[in-house]
């Protein structure tokens, strides 16, 4: 626990004293704010709510998550220190945990950013804040998921591009399974149990939900499993890595 | 004595490539454990295994009593390692780097100010303890290295190749510093300076293709190179020639070669045979023929030599664990 918290400790330090980390703030913020005014006509339609603004979260994640995660792993394997840091008398299930949790907190960190559209939202109308606190933390966890998948491809590769490309895909994948073309395709040749079962495993069914403002556990569950499992994942290709 | 570090029959396989080859040796507290061998022997690989990065293909390796696969964390926190090249986040400050290793390391408030203080000061980080390491020269970024392999005092010290970049005087104060340090620790080093072998080495080992073809002290290793006991003298060129007669014609003396021509002195060697003793002999046939020599030494053996002889041409002898001259005899005459 308190190898974790000084692995997480150092990796965040690490993302405040490079510029990726304000980059990427600065396009995260740009872009969630530019769709849910531009795209989702926030402000024409007169309804005092965030559904535009969380209704983009899947795919701005599905591009921007990759660009923190690919680095995890695939820069530490590049430049060595991978090396320094696993000759450290810390586990590798500790090192996974702690670098995973300082990418959550900075995205975290990110999120927590756009504050500006809760003011403004609280500014212009009456809307239900506990929906808004229920989206945010469910945007969190989605984030959490689409993390740790690109944490885990990250261990596999030195290349940070290949790891970005990857990540993006697997994250397509996990996003879309809920979408009616992929259903459709399923149900062609699949049974029905199946088809349900590919649909339960989407971002996009199970984030649906909590952007509404519905706490439903078997969502939250959900996003914390796809962590717990691409976390073990990510520390057995570590170890596999390291080793071989 | 206190075996602090054990290996037995490692063996490690990258797919077909055999990296290191049934190798067994241990190191006891107090010594200096030198690690020669040419680029790719092995070196590296050993050292990443011993210190529980890489697992073995096979083999056992014991560190301070336990086994370093059952109890990888526990030996890492008795063993200082620097990794070849030195890896370390570049983001950070030597300071907040240090500071870092302390806390993984668990060390005590008093330990970690002691420890800090001690190594930032022995490798002279005082000027750049603020300085982002991407930013610090190779040597700096060596040194670095080495301070956070020692902060926590560690029973075993594994480092690879600790004195590559670093300039004359740092290379001189690492040197004293290992020896300060030799006494209560076990330290490997792996080095291509053959001469560090002999300023700090308690014992070398060379590998070579995976495999030890010699271990032993660096003076024994010395004896077996052609120029142990060889009597070298320098001499104005004129008199080269003459020297050269006197020379061959002395029993003991097996035979003789012109080295090099320096700063207007020729320079011979007269070897001997099988490392015998020639100085007495060459003394008394140069007076007796008044031949005056401007310089005149016995060459303790030149490790150069001998690692040249153990590593060239192809694998090592299949009985293994040789200790005869190999390579002394077939090399010794074409003067
Ligand atoms: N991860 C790896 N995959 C495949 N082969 C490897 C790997 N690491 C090392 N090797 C091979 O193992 C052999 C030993 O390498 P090692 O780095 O141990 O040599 P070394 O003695 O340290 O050499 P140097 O003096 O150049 O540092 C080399 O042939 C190298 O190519
Ligand atoms: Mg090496």
């Amino acid at each position: 626990m308190r190898n974790t918290w000084i692995i997480c400790r150092r990796e965040l330090s690490a993302y405040f004293t490079s510029p990726v980390a304000y980059v990427f703030i600065v396009i995260f913020l740009a872009l969630a704010g530019g769709l849910t005014f531009f795209f989702g006509n926030w402000l024409e339609r007169g309804q005092a709510d965030l559904q535009v603004f969380f209704i983009y979260h899947p795919y701005l994640y599905l591009f921007l998550i990759p660009a923190v995660g690919m680095r995890l792993w695939a820069e530490e394997r590049k430049s060595g220190t991978m090396e320094f840091l696993m000759t450290l008398p810390i586990s590798t299930g500790q090192a996974v945990i702690g670098k995973f949790v300082a990418a959550w907190i900075f995205a975290g960190i990110a999120l927590l950013l756009t504050f500006p559209i809760w003011v403004t939202v609280n500014f212009l109308g009456n809307p239900d804040n506990g929906v808004i606190v229920t989206a945010y933390v469910g945007s969190w966890l989605m984030a959490g998921g689409f993390l740790a998948l690109s944490a885990s491809v990250s261990a596999l590769t030195k290349n940070q591009v290949v790891a970005f490309v990857l990540a993006a895909v697997l994250g397509f994948v996990f996003l879309m399974s809920g979408v009616e073309i992929v259903q459709a395709f399923f149900r062609a040749w699949a049974p029905p149990k199946f088809v349900d079962s590919v649909a339960e495993l989407s971002f996009l069914t199970n984030f649906g939900d909590l952007s509404q403002g519905v706490i439903d556990v078997r969502d939250i569950l959900f996003f914390a499993s796809v962590i717990g499992v691409a976390l073990f994942i990510n520390t057995a290709i570590v170890e596999i890595k390291k080793s071989a | 004595m206190d075996r602090l570090l054990e290996i037995n029959g490692l063996t490690k396989k990258f797919g077909p490539i055999t990296a290191v080859d049934n190798i067994s040796f241990s190191v006891d507290r107090g010594e200096v454990l030198g690690f020669l061998g040419p680029n790719g022997a092995g070196k590296s690989t050993t050292m990443k295994m011993a210190t529980g990065y890489l697992s073995p293909t096979s083999g056992n390796i014991t560190v301070c009593g336990s086994d370093v696969r059952r109890n990888p964390i526990e030996i890492k926190r008795r063993i200082g390692y620097l990794p070849e090249g030195a890896p370390l986040y570049g983001d950070m400050t030597p300071h907040s780097l240090l500071n870092f290793v302390s806390d993984v390391r668990k060390l005590s408030r008093e330990d970690r100010r002691r420890g800090i203080e001690q190594a930032v000061e022995s490798l002279h980080l005082e000027r750049v303890l603020h300085q982002p390491i991407e930013t610090l020269s190779k040597g700096y970024k060596r040194r670095v290295g080495l301070a956070q392999a020692i902060i926590h005092d560690p029973d075993v010290l594994v480092l690879d190749e600790p004195t590559d970049g670093l300039d004359p005087n740092q290379k001189h104060e690492v040197r004293e510093l290992l020896d300060r340090m030799s006494s209560t620790k076990a330290i490997i080093i792996s080095t291509h300076i053959l001469e560090e072998v002999d300023a700090v080495c308690s014992r070398a080992i060379i590998i070579s293709q995976g495999r030890i073809v010699a271990d032993q002290m660096p003076s024994q290793l010395e004896e077996r190179s052609r120029f142990h006991n060889a009597v070298g003298i320098r001499i104005t060129p004129d008199n080269a020639e003459k020297c050269m007669s006197i020379l061959h014609d002395i029993s003991e003396v097996r035979s003789v070669e012109q080295v090099i021509q320096s700063s207007g002195l020729s320079e011979l060697v007269a070897f001997p045979h099988n490392g015998g003793d020639i100085i007495g002999p060459v003394r008394s046939a140069l007076d007796q023929n008044g031949l005056m020599v401007d310089e005149m030494f016995v060459e303790k053996g030149r490790l150069e030599d001998v690692f040249r002889n153990l590593t060239i041409g192809g694998a090592p002898n299949e009985s293994g664990d040789d200790t005869g001259g190999v390579g002394v005899q077939e090399v010794a005459n074409h003067a």
